[in-house]
């Protein structure tokens, strides 16, 4: 293990680093390991109602075993909701990155001009919140509003409406593309600015061209960075919220229950159910975790494993 | 994840080295494609811009990319909604960035330093338990927040939304891998055998190496407290503690039906953008994203 080797010549000094790490471990129990805790404590417990569920004392919490997660299991609107996300995640992760991928690509070969300027442009989107994004294209794909609509027509496309059930998918992965490619673009480029350029020397004297060394020199080498960048994002996209809240109040195709961690909101807020709304909570941390861990381990052995 | 790049890169030098000019004729079509990237993105950016200068008949009728003549109307009204409870939320928003960022890059900064550059028992567990927390979705985490801070009386305070954004697994993270690439080891015993202390060595060592890496983690916290709307919209009720986010979200849930409303909620998004967007074109250097390896460069 590289741990020793790197551990020789690291120090070692009694309760000095603990001392350093007590803050972010306390906040972590607080934050982190308590809610966590507390959340599996509620979604194993209910409330039962005795009587006529009128007086102080009919109402009172009981355990309920796995009762919450069958009924969350059980929910058709739990899984639609998924299916919409995971149409949504799929489309917005292949084309987010794969666009980031392509700029970051462009902005590393040096024949660009304006690379500096394309670079910024498209990396300010990050500084947009995802409720200001939704919010401008949201107002974008208002008919009465909108350039693309006065667009569409001049080509005699009439009446397409982006806020319908058919397209307001495709509306919102538009919205997470926009914020979202830049940044990954940046980590991306960032990553490729710290190859050493010999290599590029060595594919070019055996007669590669600047799109065999792209492809066969340079995304290899990104490796690390992408599967990053994809954990990240799946995580980010699993957990789609901002988005479609914000669209709900211009559209009606968006319900309270669209994404999984909406029908979480609506149960604990709306309905006042925080029992299922906890199980329903630990449900989807388990869906989305698991392909993050197994992306993890892709990067321990990648992203790391030249260490060892 | 027991090992973190450690090596400096060799990058600098052979970045100089780069080739310049060779067949440089096949550069347009990147150009353009770059270009139009860059148009997409400026899109909305653009459109806010000239929909805010715009009277209320304006944004109806006139081209939707052409200025209009309503600007500063347009921000008298917003500054007059609700008793200019459009600052308030400015002023919340900067609250909550700043001082959440600053106690974020603190806390991340010496777990960071502590974990590259310390040998202890337990370090890879706590190492791998912090970063774990990336991988905890939000929601998991905001609701029995809310629940736990309600029980110690803290929901819906300034509070609620601010010590639940320190924790930021990935800025311990990218501190750890700062500290290990900016500070060596070398220059730590040095002072050691100096008999320097080991407060002494952090603050007059190790933050000053650390410091381009620590200002990049606070631009990124800083964003991310910002741009963040799930945890304030679940934390608090009263809006005049609501961030932006949360503010515009009202106002907008509140102007879909009346066009009326239009004209505030554009010129709100135009003006909650515009601190982030200088924050980001004055600090460019510091937007370094070496997520795997390497040192901040600056």
């Amino acid at each position: 293990m590289s741990t020793a080797q790197k551990g020789a010549r690291a120090h070692r000094a009694g309760a000095t680093p603990y001392l350093y790490l007590a803050p972010a471990v306390v906040l972590f129990t607080l934050f982190v390991a308590a809610p966590i805790g507390y959340t599996a404590y509620l979604s194993m417990r209910r409330v039962k109602f005795s009587g006529l569920g009128l007086g102080k004392n009919s109402r009172t919490e009981i355990f309920a075993g796995l009762d919450n997660y069958r009924a969350a299991v059980a929910d058709g609107e739990f899984w639609a909701g998924w299916l919409r996300v995971l149409g949504y995640a799929g489309l917005v992760l292949t084309l987010m990155l794969g666009l980031a991928l392509v700029f970051a690509l462009l902005l590393d070969s040096a024949r660009v001009r304006l690379a500096r300027f394309s670079r910024i442009a498209i990396f300010l989107p990050y500084a947009v919140p995802g409720v200001v994004a939704t919010l401008l294209w949201g107002f974008l794909y208002l008919p009465s509003l909108s350039p693309i609509h006065a667009t569409l027509r001049a080509f005699g496309v009439e009446n397409v409406d982006l806020l319908d059930p058919s397209t307001v998918l495709f509306s919102m992965v538009n919205v997470a593309i926009w914020g979202g490619t830049g940044f990954n673009m940046l980590v991306l480029y960032t990553q490729l600015r710290a190859i050493p350029r010999d290599y590029y020397e060595a594919a070019r004297i055996d007669g590669a061209g600047e799109l065999a060394i792209a492809l066969r020199v340079k995304v290899p080498m990104l490796a690390p960075a992408l599967v990053l960048t994809t954990v990240f994002s799946i995580i980010a996209t699993i957990q789609v919220f901002t988005e479609p809240m914000t669209l709900r109040p211009i559209s009606n195709a968006v319900s309270s229950t669209w994404s999984p961690l909406m029908k979480v909101y609506t149960d604990a807020f709306i309905n006042g159910d925080l029992y299922s709304a906890a199980a329903t909570s630990l449900v989807i941390a388990v869906i989305s975790v698991v392909p993050s861990l197994l992306f993890m381990r892709l990067v321990r052995r990648q992203a790391f494993g030249e260490e060892r | 994840m027991t090992a973190i790049a450690e090596k400096p890169r060799t990058s600098v030098a052979a970045e100089k080295s780069r080739p310049r000019g060779v067949r440089r004729g096949l550069g347009l079509a990147p150009t353009a494609v770059l270009l139009l990237g860059a148009l997409y993105c400026l899109l909305p950016v653009c459109w806010v811009l000239a929909a805010s200068t715009k009277t209320r008949g304006e944004l109806f009728t006139s081209n939707a990319f052409a200025p209009g003549t309503g600007l500063l109307d347009n921000i008298a009204d917003l500054s007059a909604y609700r008793d200019g409870i459009f600052w308030q939320w400015m002023a919340n928003t900067a609250l909550y960035a700043g001082v959440g960022a600053l106690l974020s890059t603190a806390v991340s900064v010496l777990a960071g330093y502590a974990l590259a550059k310390f040998r202890f028992f337990g370090r890879d567990t706590i190492f791998t338990v912090l970063i774990g927390g990336i991988l905890v979705p939000a929601v998991v985490l905001a609701v029995p927040q809310y629940l736990l801070l309600a029980k110690a009386g803290l929901a819906n305070t300034y509070w609620a939304v601010l010590l639940p954004s320190i924790l930021h697994p990935y800025s311990i993270y990218l501190a750890r891998i700062y500290a290990a690439a900016a500070i060596p080891d070398a220059l730590l015993e040095a002072g050691r055998i100096d008999g320097a202390g080991e407060h002494r060595l952090l603050r007059v060592v190790a933050l000053p190496l650390m410091a381009p890496g620590m200002v990049t983690i606070f631009l990124f916290q800083f964003v991310a407290i910002w741009n963040n709307f799930l945890l304030p919209f679940i934390m608090l009720a009263d809006d005049e503690r609501f961030p932006l986010t949360v503010g515009l979200y009202t106002l907008l849930a509140t102007g879909a039906n009346q066009p009326a409303l239009y004209n505030l909620v554009i010129t709100g998004a135009l003006l909650s953008i515009i601190p982030l967007i200088a924050l980001f074109l004055t600090m460019q250097r510091y937007w370094r994203t070496d997520l795997s390896g390497g040192s901040v460069k600056s």
